[in-house]
């Protein structure tokens, strides 16, 4: 008996045409669509700051002090005054608020576990996360600035009230996120809870920690409202952070852009321009800091 | 899951003479000696909250031995095991009811210090868990902790723990490279060196095998066997295979059910020597579990 071998026809592995092939295509594109769309934006705000001011930015402009507004051309104002008020006030809101958060989220995370106060403070820093800016800069205004007067170091505790929240929460997240199998072989090796934190928990979690304190700063370095009560804007440099009245960027383009003069206009485009540089090298530099602390977590 | 397991107990049931591997081919008395009592467990009971996970466990855990606990999922075991060195105090809601005795003295006693109760027993879990630090920082994490700064001691500790966990030849050229870097066996194994290396009185080991291949697990059975004269040993494991291979006493816990209030619970059903434990089981669960007609 022979058996009739029939051949066997291959198996159509291809994908198959209709609804699904269809959907695949649809969401693809759709997803493609939104990140345009996400893009367009962007590109457009740096496009157009750097189109306005990029001619304004020269050493002069760096460097120089601001001048009346009426006066053209643009070249020769400076930004120097500002550049310095919002590194040194910025600085100083980070020293205070970064190193708090960050303990602030430990303890919630690590140490608080579900008592009342922990869910407390974690309630509460959510809520001070929604007081608008301006809010907090008459805060400081009405508790410190009418008692020892206009100071980078008032503008300071405005931004760190702000950015506190902020750190306090994304810390708290990135904490959360490193396994607890990593703190159990820690503690089974007899580490006390602190240094569990210290050695594991931090280095674990550091790399989105920086990112989340990062976009703290950021944000803190770009707000206008709360400093206006608190350091006022002046045009002339003051590196005493901590008395006296001082300037920052966002003054700066604030009180230039109001001006009907287009000289004053150019320069508040190139302060612009300025602050994202200063926030974007910031970036850049908190990367390579972070990388070197995280070269083993993957 | 224990599919594997089943067929080869199920092998035990059909011919009647032992399987090699439960054969006791060491002289009797001799490698199962009864050393000093590590531990002993009296009546422990173990609550999650108002779940009692585990009910009056007792046992007694002997020097220079390894003993296996093996039960169905949900019996307890590693709840036992994690009592052993204090981990259940990680977990907020865990309490334990009776008594541990490590040497003589009492575990839960009001004053004991967790950590050094773990520093004296060590643990190994059930997922390789290799710090995000290089392969060097790992080992010498526990040693770090101790106050051992001197970088020629910690070199000595490092090479020497690699060795014993057998790892140390394949990693002695890559020590600053990151842990993580590593395959499954030997993240597990590197996981042991890093508990060896604060020379613990016991080790724990809470399935140390179950994700790895037969390779890497015969490997780390192998590694048991050559540090078990320096160390005490108790591990838990769902292979009953393992059990057999490793250890010198075993442990089988089940699940107890209360119909009535629908409750259940993990106990200790039978203790004693691994050959007597499936060869020779008193308990009719424990043998339906070790012939594989349960769990």
């Amino acid at each position: 008996m022979t058996a009739v071998t029939v051949p066997r026809q291959a198996p159509d592995l291809r994908e198959p045409k209709g609804w699904r092939r269809s959907k695949n295509r649809i969401m693809t594109v759709l997803m493609l669509l939104s990140f345009v769309l996400v893009i367009i934006p962007l590109g457009f705000v740096l496009f157009t700051v750097i189109a306005k001011g990029a001619s304004t930015i020269s050493w002069q402009f760096l460097t120089g002090s601001p001048i009346p507004p009426n006066v053209l051309p643009a070249g020769i104002g400076g930004m120097w005054p500002a550049i310095l008020g919002t590194l040194l006030i910025t600085g100083l809101a980070t020293l205070m608020a970064v190193p708090l958060g960050i303990l602030g989220a430990i303890y919630l995370n690590e140490y608080g576990g579900r008592n009342w106060l922990a869910a407390l403070i974690g309630f509460m820093s959510d809520v001070m996360t929604g007081v608008p800016s301006i809010v907090m800069g008459l805060f400081i205004f009405s508790i410190w600035v009418l008692h020892f007067g206009y100071s980078g170091l008032a503008g300071a505790f405005a931004l760190g009230c702000l950015m506190l929240p902020v750190v306090i929460r994304s810390s708290y997240e990135m904490l959360r996120l490193v396994p607890d199998p990593l703190r159990e072989a820690s503690y089974a090796l007899g580490a006390t809870k602190s240094r569990v934190t210290l050695t594991v928990v931090l280095p674990a979690a550091l790399g989105g920690i920086v990112s989340g304190a990062l976009l703290a700063v950021a944000r803190a370095a770009g707000e206008t409202a709360p400093l206006l009560f608190t350091i006022l804007t002046v045009t002339t440099a003051n590196p005493n952070v901590f008395s006296g009245a001082n300037t920052s960027l966002p003054s700066q383009i604030f009180s230039n852009a109001s001006q009907p003069y287009t000289g004053a206009q150019d320069r508040g485009w190139g302060a612009a321009l300025t602050l994202i540089a200063i926030c974007f090298i910031l970036m850049i530099a908190a990367r390579f800091v972070t990388a070197r602390f995280t070269r083993y977590s993957r | 899951m224990e599919q594997p397991e089943q067929n080869v107990v199920a092998q035990t049931e059909t011919v009647l003479p032992k399987p090699a591997a439960l054969q006791d081919t060491r002289p009797p008395d001799a490698a199962v000696s009864t050393g000093a009592t590590v531990f002993e467990t009296d009546k422990v009971s173990i609550y999650y909250g108002s779940f009692r996970a585990v009910t009056d466990v007792s046992l007694t855990i002997h020097e220079n031995e390894i003993t296996a606990f093996i039960g169905p999922s949900g019996c307890g075991k590693t709840t036992v095991l994690r009592t052993l060195n204090r981990m259940n105090d990680l977990v907020p809601s865990a309490r334990v009811e009776g008594d541990v005795h490590y040497r003589g003295a009492s575990l839960y006693a009001p004053g004991v210090s967790p950590i050094s109760v773990r520093r004296r027993i060590g643990m190994v879990f059930q997922k390789p868990n290799p710090f995000p630090k290089s392969i060097y920082d790992n080992v010498a994490y526990g040693p770090r902790i101790n106050g051992i700064r001197n970088k020629g001691k910690l070199d000595e500790i490092v090479e020497k723990s690699l060795h014993q966990a057998a790892l140390w030849d394949e990693v002695k050229n890559r020590l600053n490279k990151s842990g993580l870097g590593l395959s499954g066996g030997q993240a597990q194994r590197l996981c042991i060196a890093r508990t060896l290396a604060v020379e613990p009185d016991v080790v724990l080991m809470d399935e140390p095998c179950s994700a790895l291949d037969p390779i890497a697990t015969g490997r780390i059975e192998d590694l048991m066997h050559e540090i078990k004269s320096q160390y005490t040993i108790v591990i838990v494991t769902h292979n009953m295979q393992q059990a057999t291979r490793v250890s010198d006493r075993t442990a089988f816990y089940s699940v107890l059910r209360d119909e009535k209030s629908d409750t259940r619970t993990g106990v200790l059903v039978e203790y004693g020597r691994t050959a007597q434990i499936f060869e020779d089981p008193q308990d009719t669960r424990t043998q339906a579990y070790v012939t594989g007609r349960m769990g």
